[in-house]
């Protein structure tokens, strides 16, 4: 069965494989090879960076919380999918890392949190423009029902996850993007 | 003071749901107990020794009578008839069960308050000056700003799970009467260079095991910037900040791993690429700001209430009130560091008591202090006599406030499941060995803190002596320090040598205290005296014979 996710609010299968770690599924016939896209280590992207700038099809890239986003400002055009990886529930900097990547680097594309997450950090991650998650099979329905946990929001975040943004006060202005 | 609108009203309400829910999940076994731990956490709720121990905030140390009552109501019901008073401006329940957690807080949505991030690695309850207000050395009132922090800081999408703990602390006046320095960040309102009020901004502070003074990182920060400012301090410790040893990972250890200059660098880039994207828009402070007016005060004169009244009445006077800004006003601290009682415990009937008397004589409001005790804010001059039988008839009158035995203390082995040490039962031992009241005042200004255990709750660092419990093979010694300080000059106590048993603690104390009385010059205080001798004298008294216990 294929790995199923939240992204956009909906549950849906993913059409993403892990290059390292996914082999790639027989090929169905008549299928587009473009059909699922290929998520590249951060270590393997940057071994190989010329050879995936040009290779064809949607490429994504996995980062752990310790890589400096600013690094992938010069590929980010290149990239459709951004994954971020959680080692455990309490891990931290992945939240920053998709707030820089939204609002200062401005990347438009599939934002990922995968690992150790699960729906009662959900909110938090959509709020930070995370727009796809990799709970697990079980809680994403609550995962789902989750995304309204809050009605208001008393910071300015980005909220590119939660599909529109949350009312505010007169505090700040949301961050386009 | 603040009062919720929708926005509040609601976020707080949806939290109860949030950890109705989440309780629920634990209780049916679909979240695991590790699972559910850092969850609970951010709800200030802990498993400890004998029974759960909840945590409420009580923001920057504000409370109306109303929500006393309902801290003295949740003691009755769901605790056994008291809570403990924290240095931080919050209050404890030592004796809840996890079942009814849901229920308090519930109870606490209805008069505006939470116990939301007062525990786990979130940003923490914002504290301030007890006197903001009405002291009358003060620049500028901290409070709205520490809401308009309050805000910012709840359910901050992006910093809910920190490397560790942390501490904001806001003051308003010279004398720093929150311990700001040892705060992760300290937030001093300060003119700037145009006669603007601004703020001084200070970082890397904290105590526990490897206690820091904070450092100013930027100087003058002009009041619109604020909330900016801290969300680039956080990021950079968000992402810098050490997450594989927990005694390594507060803000201090990065701060002084990357020196003060480079990790100052690093916020002002963070900061300049935020700043104008999220600055606090004029009406917002205007609309905080009227949330703290002057209540509406009398013209009075100032006077003199303790003219031909008893000693008793006088003393209390003397050390349990402090002027205020107002002719005709006093602030009037309400002891909870009666003998024999753990330091910041009151009962259910002394709370009630108290909200009786802020609706009577204080314009209905009541403030929770750094040392651990209530103060009403504003009261006539001509009252004071009154409040002072009322308090006295409760037992809340121990005329000791700023002496030795207005000690900060945590609650210790006896509740604690970290502490290596019963606190409260050496307080007592200092409260039974000091109980002449000539003696304490002549002794002066003297702050005690003590903890249990080496994450420092009772601020031992800072305390003019400090008292820290340590475990030596199973049993309970006492580490004494001397020479520190809580205030703007802020600094770490000394360790005078090696530690001392339980039945030691107060004979040690007292050679110590005869050493000043021997050498202290004029009005010096014992910490000027410790400050001008060094450690050397004050060791030398200590050791040099054993204690006949």
């Amino acid at each position: 069965m294929p790995r199923q996710l939240l992204r956009d609010g909906s549950i849906v299968d993913d059409d993403w494989r892990y290059w390292h770690e996914e082999p790639a599924p027989a090929a169905v016939e008549g299928a587009s090879p473009d059909a699922i896209g290929l998520i590249i280590s951060h270590d393997a992207w940057f071994a190989e960076r010329r050879r995936w700038l040009e290779a064809p099809g949607r490429l994504g890239i996995v980062l752990g919380p310790a890589v400096d986003v600013g690094t992938l400002q010069g590929d980010l055009s290149r990239l459709s999918l951004i994954a971020a990886e959680f080692g455990s529930p309490t891990e931290g900097r992945g939240y920053s890392q998709a707030r820089v990547l939204r609002e200062r680097l401005r990347f438009s594309g599939e934002l990922r949190a995968r690992g150790e997450i699960h729906q009662d950090q959900v909110f938090f991650l959509a709020r930070c423009g995370f727009n796809a998650l990799e709970l697990p099979a079980a809680e994403l329905a609550a995962g789902r029902a989750a995304l309204a946990t809050f009605t208001f929001a008393y910071q300015a975040s980005n909220d590119r996850g939660l599909g529109a943004p949350l009312p505010l006060r007169n505090l700040s202005p949301h961050f386009p993007g | 003071m603040y009062r919720y609108d929708v926005i509040d009203k609601t976020l707080v309400a949806e939290r109860v749901a949030q950890f109705r829910d989440q309780t629920r999940r634990f209780l049916s076994g679909s979240l695991s107990e590790d699972e559910f731990r850092h969850l609970r956490l951010r709800n200030g709720l802990y498993v400890q020794r004998h029974a759960p121990m909840l945590r409420v905030a009580i923001p920057y140390g504000l409370l109306s009578a109303p929500q006393l009552r309902m801290l003295a109501h949740i003691a009755r019901r769901y605790d056994r008839g008291y809570g403990h008073f924290t240095t931080r401006q919050n209050i404890q329940y030592n004796w809840p069960t996890l079942e009814s957690v849901p229920d308090i807080l519930e109870e606490l949505a209805s008069v505006e308050m939470h116990a939301i991030q007062t525990s786990g690695n979130c940003i923490r309850n914002t504290t301030s000056d007890h006197l903001a207000g009405v002291t009358p050395d003060e620049l500028d009132d901290p409070r709205p700003w520490c809401e308009l922090i309050r805000q910012w800081s709840s359910f901050h999408p992006e910093f809910t799970y920190l490397p560790r703990k942390f501490k904001i602390a806001v003051t308003g006046a010279p004398q720093d009467r929150a311990a700001s320095l040892v705060h992760d960040v300290g937030v001093h309102i300060v003119r700037g260079p145009d006669g603007e009020l601004g703020f001084e901004i200070l970082a890397g502070g904290g105590l526990g095991r490897t206690p820091i003074i904070g450092q100013v990182i930027r100087e003058y920060l002009p009041r619109e910037h604020l909330l900016s400012y801290l969300e680039a301090i956080l990021r950079i410790y968000n992402l810098e900040g050490r997450r594989d040893n927990l005694t390594k990972a507060r803000i201090k250890i990065l701060v002084r791993s990357l020196g003060v200059e480079e990790f100052r660098r690093r916020v002002e880039a963070e900061w300049l690429s935020i700043r104008d994207s999220m600055r606090l828009d004029a009406a917002e402070i205007e609309r905080v700001r009227a949330c703290f007016p002057n209540p509406a005060y009398r013209e009075l004169r100032d006077g003199d209430p303790t003219a031909d009244t008893e000693t008793a009445f006088r003393a209390w006077y003397r050390y349990n009130t402090v002027p205020h800004k107002v002719p005709g006003y006093r602030a009037i601290y309400v002891s909870l560091k009666k003998p024999g009682v753990a330091p910041g415990d009151a009962t259910d009937a002394q709370m009630d008591l108290v909200a009786d008397l802020a609706e009577r004589y204080s314009f209905g409001e009541v403030r929770v202090s750094h040392g651990q005790n209530l103060l009403l804010a504003d009261v006539e001059q001509t009252s004071a006599y009154e409040v002072w039988r009322a308090l006295d008839a409760a037992g809340l009158a121990t005329p000791n406030i700023g002496t030795l035995t207005d000690m900060i203390c945590c609650p210790g082995l006896d509740f604690c499941s970290l502490a290596n040490a019963g606190s409260i039962e050496v307080a007592k031992l200092i409260n039974e060995r000091f109980d002449d009241y000539d003696y304490l005042y002549d002794l002066g200004e003297i702050d005690v803190k003590m903890s249990g255990c080496m994450n420092a709750c009772g601020h031992h660092h800072v305390g003019h002596i400090g008292i820290l419990g340590v475990d030596k093979g199973g049993e309970e010694w006492y580490q004494i320090t001397i020479g520190g300080a809580a205030g703007a000059d802020a600094s770490l106590g000394s360790v005078i040598g090696p530690s001392v048993a339980k039945a030691d603690v107060a004979e040690t104390i007292a050679r110590l205290l005869s050493v000043y009385v021997d050498e202290r010059q004029e009005a010096e205080r014992f910490l000027d005296t410790v400050r001008r001798l060094g450690v050397k004298p004050f060791k030398e008294r200590v050791y040099a014979a054993p204690v006949a216990a």
